[in-house]
């Protein structure tokens, strides 16, 4: 082999790695990612010898039959999912109506509007959740418990939601509603059956993740649980003395739940999209999620 | 009732601004009083105990510095790690962007606590990870768990998402024709990377930073899961205070503190990046 061959070698293998090396850290970091989610999956079929579920021992199937067959994982799992209901329904609603204001209409105290929106955002969960405590602890009421959960969880969602659905409503074009309203619709109308449907994938979108943040909420529910037990709670309290395999069951249940409405949730969203094609230079709102969300 | 132009945006924001009010800035009130006050539990009362600040503060400075530590070498490893895979997904990625997109928030789909718990199981000592690790010589003694670095990869992990996706929002609105034109005026890869493609990045960096760093810095669960006695964060001082020694005014100072703290990182580094990425399109319109 000459010299100059070998040099052309290393060049090339330099070229290669030049082109290709961010795809290969990306796709190590993408594994980094999804490591946890496939240990969680194969344990979930493990048969642990005592309460610890943190070496493998053997393959069963016994705790995928027996995934609600514990009745304190499940009712905290019920609660869990009331909670994140309730809290999705009330915060995208309030939430919807906050974005309506700030995108389409100039008035005095925008500025404080939003700042009042942003903090929520940029305060660390420990904060929130011990100064809720201490306003409970001041007023002594209402007794801790779902109540004041509800309306903790409320509370951080609402951020979330306006800054999703604001996200859609500003590559809005309102044109469409001028159209609507030239064709002699009310403006109830309009709303009804043109605005919403166009936003309905953002609003949809902002519903999810407040309800991924609330079911998923450990650290505010934390201070302001009281007795009642959500999921994450009763996963902290259970760490002490073993986790059951069925929590392992239950998290993929939910994970398989969440992957199936982020499809339902990206189908609405092309869907609106072919809606809106007449204006392709719209630009459209990406999938939502919190760290997009929050950086738009 | 008709409503008047005027008030139809203060009639649309109401309801959240009302909760927002009652339950975020008046407990923070409520919080900022219960760190002023004095006696012991049951019978507190409000007296401008300032010192509980400085007894706070000089009884907890370790675990003060060390969050913030953890959380900036956190936020580190999180951009190094993240940007690489934001400008994969971005500009390399074409047919796989969504795959690749949901493998970026597929963690957010399982529970926050079982995710850090399977990393107590990944880093525990019998781990194929933990032994690599040994074998680079990456885990003194074969132990990660229970120790800083196993805390720091939790936080890492956990927060990752939250640089990734804010990265990957802004390389995605970047022009491809503003790379083309410097490399036509002979940039090289490297200088085009550098001064274009960076620089319009940054309100992403910045946001990602941000949002890695804020959460981070207030986090108990990795430090309870993955680390030891040595290694609790200030969120650890302030939940035992709150929940297991009901020391109120301690834990309501220093939970301001962290705040404060938070406050002034985030202010000042606006400040040197602009308000952008914080205040979203609102400043960029």
């Amino acid at each position: 082999m000459t010299r100059g061959e070998s040099e052309s070698r290393t060049a090339l293998a330099w070229r290669w790695l030049r082109e290709h090396g961010v795809n290969i850290v990306a796709g190590l970091v993408v594994v980094y990612m999804l490591i946890p989610i496939a240990v969680i999956f194969v344990f979930s079929f493990n048969d642990p010898a005592g309460r610890y579920n943190f070496t493998w021992v053997g393959f069963t199937l016994s705790h995928w039959g027996n995934a609600f067959g514990i009745p304190e994982l499940t009712s905290a799992l019920v609660t869990s999912l009331k909670l994140a209901l309730l809290a999705t329904l009330i915060s995208t609603a309030i939430g919807t109506l906050m974005a309506l204001a700030l995108v389409r209409h100039q008035f005095l105290g925008r500025r404080a509007a939003n700042i009042l929106i942003v903090i929520p955002m940029a305060t660390p969960e420990v904060v929130m959740g011990s100064a809720l405590l201490s306003f409970f602890l001041i007023l002594n009421a209402p007794p801790l418990g779902f109540q004041t959960l509800l309306i903790a969880h409320v509370m951080f969602c609402i951020s979330f939601v306006v800054v999703v659905v604001r996200s859609r409503l500003i590559g809005f074009d309102r044109n469409l509603e001028e159209a609507a309203r030239d064709l002699g619709a009310t403006p109830l109308q309009t709303f009804r059956l043109v605005t919403l449907p166009l936003i309905m994938p953002g609003i949809l979108g902002a519903a999810m993740l407040a309800f991924a943040l609330s079911i998923d909420d450990f650290v505010i529910s934390n201070f302001n649980s009281g007795t009642t037990v959500t999921f994450p709670l009763y996963i902290f309290g259970a760490a002490q003395r073993g986790i059951p395999v069925e929590v392992n069951v239950i998290a993929m249940i939910l994970f398989g739940a969440t992957v199936a409405a982020m499809g339902f949730v990206t189908w609405q969203q092309q869907r609106a999209e072919k809606m809106t094609k007449a204006r392709p230079e719209q630009e459209q709102a990406p999938i939502p999620a919190p760290g997009v969300a929050a950086a738009q | 009732m008709r409503l008047g132009r005027r008030t139809v945006p203060y009639a649309l924001l109401a309801p959240g601004a009302v909760w927002l009010v009652l339950f975020f800035v008046i407990p923070l009130y409520y919080m900022g009083k219960l760190s002023l006050e004095s006696g012991t539990i049951g019978a507190l009362e409000f007296s401008w105990q300032w010192s509980n600040y400085g007894d706070a503060l000089s009884l907890y400075d370790t675990q003060f510095v060390r969050s913030f530590v953890y959380a900036g070498l956190a936020t580190l490893f999180a951009l190094l790690l993240a940007y690489p895979l934001a400008y994969a997904i971005a500009f390399k990625a074409g047919r796989w962007r969504n795959l690749l997109l949901f493998a970026v928030v597929a963690p957010f789909f399982t529970t926050y606590l079982i995710r850090t718990l399977a990393w107590e199981t990944i880093l525990s000592d019998q781990s194929p990870v933990v032994s690599v690790l040994d074998f680079l010589g990456l885990a003194p003694g074969g132990h990660v768990l229970a120790t800083g670095g196993a805390v720091i990869a939790g936080l890492t992990y956990n927060f990752l998402p939250f640089m990734v996706l804010p990265i990957y929002a802004s390389l995605e609105r970047i022009d491809e024709r503003l790379i083309e034109a410097a490399k036509d005026l002979y940039a090289s890869s490297r200088q085009a990377f550098w001064r274009v493609t960076l620089p319009l990045s940054a309100p992403g960096v910045v946001a990602g930073t941000l949002l890695t760093f804020i959460p981070a810095s207030g986090d108990y669960v990795n430090a309870q899961f993955l680390g030891s006695a040595g290694n609790q964060m200030i969120g650890n001082v302030v939940q035992s205070l709150f929940l297991k020694q009901s020391n109120y005014p301690s834990a309501a100072a220093l939970s301001f503190v962290l705040m404060a703290v938070i406050l002034i990182v985030v202010l000042v580094y606006i400040r040197f990046a602009g308000s952008e990425a914080l205040m979203g399109e609102e400043a960029a319109r």
